[in-house]
């Protein structure tokens, strides 16, 4: 039987659950799950994390090529962010070409990345207006157990820390340095369920939620990224809580990934 | 081969450039059931090939035309991931990829009790996150032990792995830089219980006497891969290989 239909049936089970302040899992409204990182596991990637949350498990590799400058910034490096939600994940994964859910994934977290600054693309320039490094961040979902969104800018945030910029392979200099880092963007993802707000929604949790928004936060607290999702609705009120909640809510994400980058 | 390039010397006293002999193996490790939403997964390090393998079913065959009234279907498909290679790839499916799912799908349908699902589909897909030659036996290998995971019902659990030709010399599964310069690469996979052949594929120059010695290779390889597979399973599962 298909995810689907089991949480459907779940529905009134995990909605009242919620409504008292419980989980399936047992975790609290606004706690995480487990989450481990392991880093640099791919050899021919520049920069690699595989990132597990609960039962999400995301493996991101970083590649970094020289290309051409866009014309409106010939100074700056660029980068691309791809999410490949793979058949092995799910059932529900369906083989072809990236859908809605995969093109919106990749963008918000790539917002998350690009907004915050997080990659100094000044840095990336290797000769102005001819030649910038390229960073192509690649996020391959190998298990999908609910909130794909804080997952992903994990696994991309980890890789981007470890990655090097391959100077020696290109001929460019004699040695690989760090690439520039300026900020770290966590990100924290609700789900609506019933009229309640939980944190980082597990797999059964998402296939029955009515609404879903991620916030973006920097080191700083400073909001960086925000996007809203599916056709419930949250209140002024429900949104204005969740971005406060995400700013204490993302230390344990924060601990996590500044162990792994170390 | 990509690049038939002999004037590399692939064997230095009697050596291979990664220390191997002519006929050993890379490292095979193999890690069962390491996914939570697949019925049946599997994790396959073969020297640095890293691949995932994951199957669920049977389930409803998409689209509906594929069905077979009289049996199910086995949907494999191989990807690779943009960053499993040292130039970037495409993210996406390929000429490449499709004809690779293609005869892989086709050498698992000779094991898998298809004829127990009229109608079903039985979805195995494998995701090669690092790639240095010789992953469609890899990811097939993986395949194998993700299926027998999932408790699909199988005659056989299938090895693979492959022989070739560096240096005028006949060697056991080829790595990146015998892969691109060699001479030929032949990527073999059986059933050890009945011996049949479930995928050949020749690319390159061989001799007939090469492609013997390099055949008989290629199937002691797959045999050694099996009792890794068998070993992998029983760890998994108890009982012995």
């Amino acid at each position: 039987m298909s995810g689907q239909t089991v949480a459907n049936l779940m529905r009134g089970h995990i909605e009242a659950l919620a409504a008292r302040g419980e989980r399936t899992d047992g975790r609290g409204a606004n706690e995480f799950r487990d989450v481990s990182i392991e880093t640099g596991l791919i050899g021919t990637a520049e920069g690699s994390a595989r990132v597990t949350l609960g039962e999400t498990t995301v493996m991101c590799g970083v590649k970094l090529l020289a290309g051409t400058p866009y014309p409106d910034s010939p100074g700056r490096g660029s980068m691309t962010t791809t999410a490949e939600l793979a058949c092995l994940a799910s059932e529900q994964f369906e083989p072809g070409p990236p859908r809605e859910p995969a093109i919106e994934l990749a963008r918000v977290v790539d917002r998350g990345i690009r907004e915050s600054q997080m990659i100094d693309f000044e840095g990336l320039c290797i000769e102005h207006g001819e030649k910038v490094w390229v960073v192509f961040i690649d996020m391959h979902i190998l298990d999908y157990g609910g909130n794909l969104f804080d997952c992903c800018t994990l696994a991309a945030a980890s890789a981007l820390a470890h990655a090097k910029i391959p100077n020696v392979q290109h001929g460019i200099a004699d040695k690989d340095v760090d690439l520039p880092i300026s900020c770290w963007p966590i990100s924290c993802t609700f789900a609506k369920l019933g009229e309640t707000i939980v944190l980082d929604p597990n797999h059964d949790e998402e296939m029955v939620m009515s609404a879903r928004l991620t916030v973006a936060h920097d080191e700083n607290g400073n909001l960086r990224a925000m996007q809203k999702g599916y056709n419930g609705a949250f209140t002024v009120d429900e949104i204005k809580t969740a971005v406060k909640t995400a700013r204490t809510a993302d230390k344990v994400l924060r601990k996590a990934l500044k162990e792994a980058t170390k | 081969m990509a690049g038939g390039n002999s004037d590399i010397k692939f064997i230095k006293k009697g050596k291979r450039l990664d220390g191997r002999k002519p006929d050993e193996l890379r490292k095979v490790r193999i890690e069962v059931g390491v996914l939570n939403r697949a019925d049946g997964s599997c994790y396959l390090e073969w020297g640095n090939n890293k691949v995932y393998a994951g199957v669920f079913g049977p389930i409803e065959c998409h689209p509906r035309h594929k069905q077979q009234q009289d049996r199910a279907i086995v949907q494999a498909r191989y990807t690779m991931a943009p960053f499993s290679v040292n130039d970037r790839k495409r993210p996406g499916y390929d000429r490449r990829s499709s004809e690779i799912s293609y005869i892989i799908s086709q050498a698992l349908e000779r094991v898998v009790m298809v004829e127990q699902f009229p109608r079903a589909a039985i979805r195995v897909d494998m995701q090669v996150v690092e790639a240095h030659a010789g992953t469609r036996c890899a990811a097939l290998t993986a395949a194998s032990v993700a299926l027998a995971d999932a408790g699909i019902p199988m005659r056989d659990i299938i090895p693979s792995c492959a022989a070739g030709k560096v240096s005028d010399t006949v060697v056991l599964d080829l790595n990146k830089e015998e892969d691109n310069y060699g001479q030929a690469d032949l990527p073999l996979a059986i059933v050890p219980s009945t011996g049949e052949v479930v995928l050949l594929q020749l690319d390159g120059h061989l001799t007939p006497d090469e492609f013997e010695q390099a055949f008989d290779m290629a199937y002691k390889g797959c045999m050694d891969i099996y009792e890794i597979q068998r070993a992998a399973l029983a760890d998994r599962y108890g009982g012995s290989a």
